[in-house]
């Protein structure tokens, strides 16, 4: 642990000073702001803004989690964010008897194991756990049941969950891994580059969408997405991305084509979720546990962006 | 907070939730029999958990002496939240036919503590809830100060289902709703029937 302090690079200790400080402003202005009287739809946007702000603590304190406790704390938080994001997504996934031991081994099995196989640095076994061995097994426990009874599109929706909520997301603490050369200890950089970018991008395409926001891109799945939004939120995150170029192995122009990635697949992890959670029957995966939960509409962006930043990076910078 | 309990709360909100929706009343350290639909173990412990902390204490579920009254169990059922156990069987009581299976809830009642029961008696298979049994009745007409309140657990009989072992996590939601009372001279079947309906009135609002 000591040995790991050594190696906090200067940038860290910058970033997450200005950092603190204006989100302790931002926080005070949140304040501020939710004690005044206003009308319903202005105490709606406040409340949001608020959520957001806390969003950002949030982020602020896995960046410093990840650097000052090495990586063990960061995978603890991510497997738990997989747990209530799994969670969600069986809540609102019918099932019958037979699925029952399979969807436990999900949880108490499933989870921890793919966790720990980025703890133990096994790359090879990480990256095919879920979509082969999760794959090949859960059905076939099920098949064991001998309830054919809609079996393909139960398999189907939980292999989906388990992508999503557990492979697809744990890519993101998986960041922690990678080994830059000349570069040790910086890999936490790295994820909280992909949040920030990620979260920059939602923030700024709901504001582009609501200051110019016309022309819809999937009206029946997500209404609230439209085009002058995507490409002007894309492009501003994309520039607050090349801008932080300094913290990460990049190039400022390689960091502006990487953070256009990560907003595309951002973005398309937004839509599709979306598309799955309607065809689910719900409108938020957060709904019926008003306020308390929605981890999925929090982390939908990350579960796309995060599997390609890492290959990205994986392939043509680590060692 | 004992931390026994503290703990107890925390595993059961990390498996299933059990967030509190005051539908039709708030909490209130008010003197009330809650009464849900039954069928998982971890009802009981749902809707105690659900509970703000202050009322927790004060609040007491029913747990049936032939489950819940040895080893761990009745260690987390008397020690974790402060179970009043019952024989449920008449079987158990009819060697002693003097012996009343409300007796522990009438003292419970009288040291002024709210109740938690299962009016079904058993645990049922579906999400609406079964007849329910006459204990209810009798308690409404004995302590009529007590609030009556309606209570409905969502998805825990997808979550530990009688006969499961493990369960799956799930959101389930405790929803409470609007105190009903006995009304003078009601006929104890039509007063039972309203109740259950007052649970599946529940159940039947969209979660939205």
């Amino acid at each position: 642990m000591i040995e790991h302090l050594h190696n906090i690079p200067a940038e860290f200790l910058w970033l997450f000073g200005s950092l603190v400080v204006l989100l302790g402003l931002a926080s005070l202005i949140g304040a501020v702001l939710v004690r005044r009287p206003a009308d319903e739809k202005k105490t709606a946007s406040r409340a949001n803004l608020v959520a957001r702000i806390n969003a950002w603590w949030v982020m602020v304190g896995i960046l410093a989690v990840a650097f000052l406790t090495g990586s063990t704390m960061t995978l603890i938080l991510f497997a738990l964010a997989s747990f209530f994001a799994l969670r969600e997504f069986i809540t609102l996934t019918p099932s019958r008897p037979g699925d029952r031991l399979p969807l436990s081994l999900a949880f108490f099995v499933i989870i921890p194991a793919q966790y720990l196989l980025i703890g133990m640095d096994r790359y090879g076994m990480f990256a095919i756990f879920i979509p082969v061995y999760a794959f090949l097994l859960l059905p076939s426990i099920a098949a064991l049941r001998s309830d054919i009874e809609d079996f393909l599109s139960r398999s189907a929706k939980q292999q989906w969950a388990l992508m999503v909520c557990v492979y697809c997301l744990s890519h993101a603490p998986a960041l922690l891994m990678l080994d830059l050369p000349g570069q040790p200890g910086r890999s936490a950089l790295l994820l909280f580059y992909l949040l920030l970018v990620v979260q920059m991008s939602d923030v700024m395409q709901y504001v582009f969408g609501k200051l110019f926001g016309r022309t819809k891109i999937a009206p029946l799945v997500s209404p609230s997405k439209t085009v002058e939004g995507f490409v002007g939120g894309g492009l501003a995150a994309t520039g607050i991305g090349a801008a932080m170029w300094w913290i990460t192995p990049f190039t400022p122009l390689q960091s502006a084509a990487i953070a256009a990635v990560i907003v595309v697949m951002g973005f398309l992890g937004g839509l599709t979720l979306s598309a799955v959670k309607r065809s689910l029957g719900a409108k938020d995966w957060g709904v019926m546990i008003e306020g308390h939960g929605g981890m999925l509409d929090r982390t939908d962006s990350i579960c796309f962006a995060a599997p390609v930043f890492f290959h990205i990076v994986r392939f043509f910078y680590s060692a | 907070m004992r931390p026994s309990s503290a703990l107890l709360v925390g595993v059961v909100k990390l498996l299933v939730g059990a967030y509190a929706r005051w539908i039709g009343t708030g909490p209130s350290s008010t003197q009330r029999i809650y009464f849900a639909n039954h069928t998982s173990h971890i009802d009981t412990l749902a809707i105690w958990s659900s509970l703000p902390r202050a009322l927790r204490p004060r609040t007491r579920p029913i747990a049936a002496r032939d489950y819940w009254g040895s080893g761990l169990r009745k260690y987390i059922a008397t020690r974790g939240f402060g179970a009043v156990l019952i024989d449920r069987n008449r079987a158990n009581t009819n060697d002693k036919p003097d012996v009343d299976p409300l007796a522990p809830l009438r003292a419970a009642l009288l040291e002024g503590d709210s109740l938690i029961i299962f009016p079904e008696g058993t645990r049922g298979q579906g999400a609406l809830p079964a007849r329910f049994r006459s204990g209810l009745y009798r308690l409404a007409g004995e302590f009529p100060a007590v609030e009556l309140v309606p209570v409905y657990l969502d998805n825990l009989h997808r979550s530990l289902p009688k006969g499961a072992l493990l369960p799956v996590p799930m959101v389930c939601t405790v929803r409470f709703g609007a105190p009903i009372a006995l009304a003078a001279g009601e006929d104890r079947e039509i007063f039972l029937e309203r109740a259950r309906a007052a649970v599946i009135a529940l159940a039947e609002r969209s979660p939205a």
